[in-house]
């Protein structure tokens, strides 16, 4: 998979970079070699270690190992004044802009050409209106950034870069916010960036994307380098398999689904955040009794948005909820009384109070049940409850005193898992049950969500890990921006279902299909 | 970058750092004192000697104590709920004059031990009243808390100099801005004169009964907080607002309920020194408890015990302080406000600075 | 109220809202990058006693205004270590330095003078006494705007001008300067400022050693501007009315001139409205107009007359995220 060494340098080389946060190895020996003048696309799943890789490049964080060549000329990034001194632009997915700061001050932050504004605002003027002309990149410079749709936002970020002197320009999940059009018009920037022999580093998931204006394409996996292809000769579908890798097939023993009456039915559900960016786009699914429906997609395609309006913490848009043919009440308090149940997918942020003791948390949600005491707690009601809790699944060590930080990440899922199917529900909600938890516990959880489906409950599950989909689901849907883009059995190769989660959907959809994954849902 | 906190020992987290902290605290304030040319090992003597050395003395320190143990128990539930009310102060001002109100109204028909108890809701009433309006502003209309209490002060100070001046003022006779004196059959005993026959010397301190109220305003608090539905989700609120919002808690209304018995702590604090101590109300009685209770609830970690430990510190600096003042009159009384601004500083906004420290030695050396 | 009464009141009103106008802007150029401060009562006290010991030690008024500076800006770097370098409680670290400046002042005034914490008054050198501006006499006889120009602009120190110039200077040096685009920025979008490669920490001290600097001159003004020598607390809580001022300026600096012109006012007004009947409106107690700073910055931060937005990210340690 080696690429020609031309006789010029590479406009970006780095040569075994590792960096690890505490126990966790981000990226590890990494090997990447970019030409200059071309697109290069990074893919990987969620938690690859992408992002980490361009925040080093961006002298964001500083490398534990290895060497990062700029030119052909070793280089050390320490801050990110230094990646801008070497050429080195950056557009990070969350953009860096001031929000009540026009175009034109945003652009000079950091690059004012001295201690008083006005000469550079002139020199900055005339710059965005050279750009403007030569690359389209047309915006008002005294528009408020506010004001602006988030794709002329993004215009004032590379717009940023470029009139800093960017010959490197590195785009983290570019189109993640953008509308197709949108990110039609931003293709058409970087391929004249490309021509006039500027580099550009693209991270993505999307595959489609890597088919329709990469030259090459490298492929991160659990922090290491797969590989590196030229995009011409490579195809999705072999993209999706490095992505997803050969991993060892999660055993779970589980006999055939014996679905019911239905439970729990979506109908066009829509939802728009805090900020107005639809989140779910017409949403509809059925689950029934008795079967396991497994969400699969990478991590902000709306799944925590759907899982957080059906346990009623979201309020959606438009559409309805039912369950049991009623619409449900936005309410957590009164969802657990209609029994459904929610396992939350952080348990840190949502389903715990990390510092309250753990018996504590063994009612979370349920403190006004009649069982635990009326105005006054009955201590050893909740004692006893959260004994028998610990007991079932086996966490360790039993002190229902400790607090709950103190657990380990496996025997805190346990705590939640237990406070969740010990009450008899009939309908679980359940988000990355297994994340951050060890192999042991992974075993333990994975049996638990089966004997719950053969013991007639509904279960929708959430998870990153295809592998955890595809172990437990009777069903999967792939969500994808927000939308159900496709209903498959689990035993369906995980290829399929990666080009799915990509965004690529149907045979026909290939590389130069434009927009065409929006309207297939 | 700091690495996420080290697990370290309860006994490191709950003892030994709020200690240095507290040491650094008064390594300052014994500098100050050096610095102005005493020696501070000598004024450290005369301060406890001052607050329990002989009996009246330890009589005063249990005064201040009371005070403060209200308004630290005030400050701490609003921790608990992560809001940060400033307003004790008001609140506590507001509260003297539910106490006044019930006082001038009722002395002339009802014993001490039947207005006593009337008082103490007056106190309680008047004092949620004063936090009920920035507590409904933050919880419904995200007005930040510190800024309205802190208002709320003023505007407290304003009205009270307003209606001790102009309308509560029995004219002619009275020497400072403030009420009548209450009847004296409605005003309760003092602890010096309750424990005098068994023996117990409180010379002519002020402590009255008002300390055990605070004693089970606190007891009542733990209660609340840790064996309670509503402390239960006062406590998720403020250590988790999302995980309390899974759990289905009422957050505007937990808010609310949070500040409104905050208020009611601070306001409570009023009874100790207008119906236990002068009994009458005075123009600028709370004197600042009510911002000594941020300092109290700090060093205490919002806990009640805590609470009543950091606060019969308190106690002991204010009595020992004025003997201070009056041993040494180059060190002023001010010292207090000093240290009550350092501890804050040490044991609040630097609670941190020792942890790392600390860390390196006692974190738990995994491979 | 004639109209000299009236200028009575305005040259008074100038005299009191000019503590309140560097106290705010003083508040606005830290909570602009980012960094809450309940503690400007603080740093003015710190100012005020260190101007009222030092001009009775040097007699000099420069040289106190000096260690009024330096005295402040001592407890700015002291709330940006504990706010921005240890990533503390903002608030909580605002109440301490507001307690320790008050209480220094007090112990030190105490041990050094004697007199229960106030410094004895400083010989006319040590002050900063009135400037009669040019043609101030003539004017004064050449009908009502010649009065208001001999009463109410000519007559005052030099720090009176100076706290009137500010607010010009702020806005110059926030809108126009290199420092005060980067200043802004931090206090919206620190991560847009660091990843422009320019240090939040930096940016954030700064905006606490200027917030010193003018409690500083705030402070001395106080002590040896509009009084002769430190008195214990003196500042009253004009710290706190200046935080008002600010939210009602919106974090602006030429409104903040006219939200100070106008509490100056109230307060001047209070003390000549005592006992005074309004027309239709009766006697209104004085402790109300006193209030009403209070009063009208609690209705604004309700939301019912317009809306005061802070600084984005305001109150908020600057963590590195990735």
């Amino acid at each position: 998979m080696n690429l020609e060494n031309g006789a010029r340098p590479a406009a970006i080389e780095l040569i075994g970079v590792s960096k690890s946060f505490g126990p966790v190895k981000a990226n590890s020996d990494i090997h990447l070699r970019v030409d200059k003048g071309t697109i290069h696309g990074i893919v990987g799943e969620n938690g690859a270690g992408k992002s980490t890789l361009m925040s080093i490049l961006y002298g964001f964080y500083q490398a534990d190992s290895g060497e990062i060549r700029i030119n052909g000329r070793p280089v050390e990034i320490r801050d990110s004044q230094e990646a801008i001194r070497l050429g080195i632009g950056m557009v990070h997915q969350h953009f860096m802009l001031v929000e009540n700061f026009t175009v034109l001050e945003n652009v000079l932050l950091g690059a004012e050409g001295g201690a008083l504004l006005g000469k550079g605002k002139a020199e900055a003027r005339a710059k965005l209106a050279a750009l403007a002309r030569e690359h389209g990149l047309e915006v008002d410079p005294d528009a408020l950034i506010s004001d602006l749709p988030v794709g002329a936002q993004q215009r004032v970020e590379i717009l940023k870069a470029l009139t800093r002197g960017a010959e490197i320009l590195i785009l983290d999940e570019p189109t993640g916010v953008l509308t197709p059009d949108e990110a039609d018009q931003l293709f058409e920037v970087l391929k004249q960036l490309r021509a006039e022999g500027k580099t550009v580093l693209i991270i993505t998931h999307k595959l489609r994307e890597i088919m329709a204006i990469t030259d090459s394409v490298s492929v991160m996996r659990q922090g290491k380098m797969v590989g590196t292809l030229r995009t011409a000769e490579t195809s999705p579908d072999q993209l999706a398999e490095m992505m997803v890798g050969r991993r060892v097939l999660l055993k779970v023993e589980k006999g055939p689904a014996n679905p019911g009456l239905p439970a729990l039915t979506v109908e066009n559900l829509t939802l728009r955040d805090g900020a107005g960016v639809e989140r779910l786009k017409n949403v509809s699914l059925t689950l029934r009794r008795g079967e396991i429906v497994g969400i699969a997609g990478v991590a902000g395609n709306g799944q925590s948005e759907l899982l957080e309006a059906i346990a009623g913490l979201r309020k959606p848009s438009s559409g309805r909820i039912l369950l049991d043919g009623a619409p449900i009440p936005h309410d957590p308090r009164a969802l657990r009384e209609l029994r459904l149940a929610h396992i939350p997918e952080d348990r840190h942020k949502m389903g715990l109070v990390l510092k309250f003791e753990t018996r504590e948390n063994s009612i979370l949600g349920y403190h006004l049940d009649h069982r635990y005491g009326g105005a006054l707690l009955n201590n050893s009601a909740i004692e006893a409850e959260c004994q028998s809790q610990m007991e079932a699944y086996d966490v360790r060590p039993p002190n229902s005193r400790l607090k709950t930080a103190n657990f380990s990440g496996g025997n805190q899922q346990k705590i939640v898992l237990a406070r969740e199917f010990e009450r008899g529900p009939h309908v679980l909600l359940i988000g990355q049950p297994t994340r951050g938890v060890d192999i042991g516990a992974i075993e333990f959880i994975h049996r638990r969500i089966i004997e719950m489906r053969d013991a007639g409950k509904a279960i929708l599950l959430v998870s990153v890990e295809l592998d955890e989909i595809r172990a437990l689901s009777d069903r999967v849907l792939v969500m994808f921006d927000g939308r159900i883009v496709g209903e498959r059995p689990p035993e369906t190769d995980e290829r399929e279902l990666g080009l799915l989660m990509a965004g690529v959907t149907g045979a026909g959809a290939g590389p130069g299909a434009g927009t065409s994954e929006r309207g297939a849902a | 970058m700091s690495q996420p906190a080290a697990k370290l020992p309860f006994w490191v987290d709950f003892g030994l750092i709020p200690l240095l902290n507290l040491v650094a605290a008064f390594a300052v304030a014994g500098l100050v004192v050096a610095v102005i040319g005493e020696n501070p090992l000598d004024v450290a003597r005369i301060i406890i000697y001052g607050a329990f050395g002989y009996g009246e003395g330890v009589g005063f320190t249990l005064f201040y104590a009371t005070n403060f143990i209200f308004t630290g128990l005030a400050v701490a539930v609003a921790f608990h709920a992560g809001l940060f009310n400033i307003g004790g102060e008001g609140q506590a001002y507001i509260g003297g004059l539910g106490v006044a109100l019930v006082a001038l109204g009722l002395d002339p028909y009802l014993p001490w031990w039947l207005l006593a108890p009337l008082a103490v809701i007056g106190a309680a009433l008047f004092g949620a009243l004063w936090a009920y309006i920035p507590a409904v502003l933050q919880a419904k209309r995200g007005s930040h808390i510190v800024i309205t209490t802190i208002m709320f002060n003023f505007i407290a100070a304003s009205l009270m100099a307003y209606l001790l001046v102009d309308v509560l003022n029995p004219g002619a006779g009275s020497m400072s801005p403030g009420t009548r004196f209450f009847n004296a059959e409605a005003v309760p005993p003092r602890l010096s004169e309750i424990l005098a026959p068994f023996g117990v010397d409180l010379g002519g301190s002020p402590a009255n009964l008002s300390l055990i109220v605070a004693l089970l305003a606190a007891l009542g608090l733990w209660l609340l907080l840790w064996r309670t539905r509503l402390g239960y989700e006062i406590r998720a609120l403020g250590h988790n607002a999302s995980a309390a919002a899974y759990a289905g808690v009422p957050i505007a209304r937990v808010i609310v309920i949070a500040m409104l018995i905050s208020g009611a702590l601070a306001g409570m604090m009023a009874l100790n020194p207008v119906l236990g101590d002068q009994g009458r109300l005075l123009l600028e009685f709370p004197g600042g408890a009510g911002f000594v209770g941020i300092a109290v609830a700090l060093m205490g970690r919002s806990h009640p015990l805590g609470v009543i430990l950091a606060a019969l510190l308190f106690g002991m600096l204010y009595q020992g302080g004025s003997e201070l003042a009056f041993e040494k009159p180059s060190i002023s009384r001010d010292m207090l406000i000093l240290i009550q601004g350092l501890v804050i500083l040490f044991s609040g906004a630097l609670e941190n600075l020792f942890r790392p420290a600390v860390a390196r030695i006692f974190a738990p050396r995994a491979a | 109220m004639d109209w000299l009464t009236f200028l009575n009141v305005l040259d008074s009103a100038v005299r009191l809202s000019t503590p309140l106008l560097l106290a705010c802007l003083a508040g606005l150029f830290t909570e602009r990058a980012g960094v809450v401060d309940i503690g400007l009562e603080g740093k003015m006290i710190a100012g005020a006693f260190a101007a009222g010991a030092v001009a009775v030690f040097t007699g000099s008024a420069w040289i106190a205004l000096l260690a009024a500076i330096g005295a402040s800006v001592f407890f700015g770097l002291v709330h940006a270590f504990a706010c921005v370098t240890q990533r503390g409680n903002q608030i909580v670290a605002g109440v301490a330095i507001n307690f320790i400046a008050l209480g220094l002042a007090a112990v030190l005034g105490q041990s050094w003078f004697g007199q229960g914490g106030k410094t004895p008054a400083p010989p006319n050198s040590g002050r900063f006494t009135a400037i009669e501006l040019p043609y101030a006499a003539e004017a004064a006889q050449m009908g009502p705007i010649g009065r208001f120009y001999a009463d109410v602009v000519s007559g005052h120190n030099l720090l009176v001008y100076f706290a009137f110039l500010a607010p010009f200077l702020s806005w110059w040096l926030l809108s126009r300067t290199r420092f005060g685009l980067r200043l802004r920025a931090v206090g919206e979008n620190p991560a847009a400022v660091d990843t422009a490669g320019v240090s939040v920490t930096r940016l954030r001290y700064s905006g606490q050693i200027i917030c010193g600097a003018l409690c500083g001159v705030a402070g001395a003004y106080l002590a040896i501007g509009l009084n002769a020598g430190y008195l214990n607390n003196m500042t009253a809580g004009r710290g706190y009315i200046a935080l008002a001022a600010l939210i009602f300026a919106k974090w602006r600096p030429v409104p903040a001139l006219f939200v100070c012109l106008l509490f100056g006012f109230l307060d001047a007004s209070a003390n000549r409205l005592q006992g005074v009947s309004l027309p239709s409106v009766g006697v209104v107690p004085v402790q109300f107009i006193q209030a009403l700073p209070y009063i009208l910055t609690v209705i604004l931060l309700a939301g019912f007359i317009g809306k005061a937005i802070p600084p984005k990210a305001g109150g908020v340690p600057y963590v590195k995220e990735r």
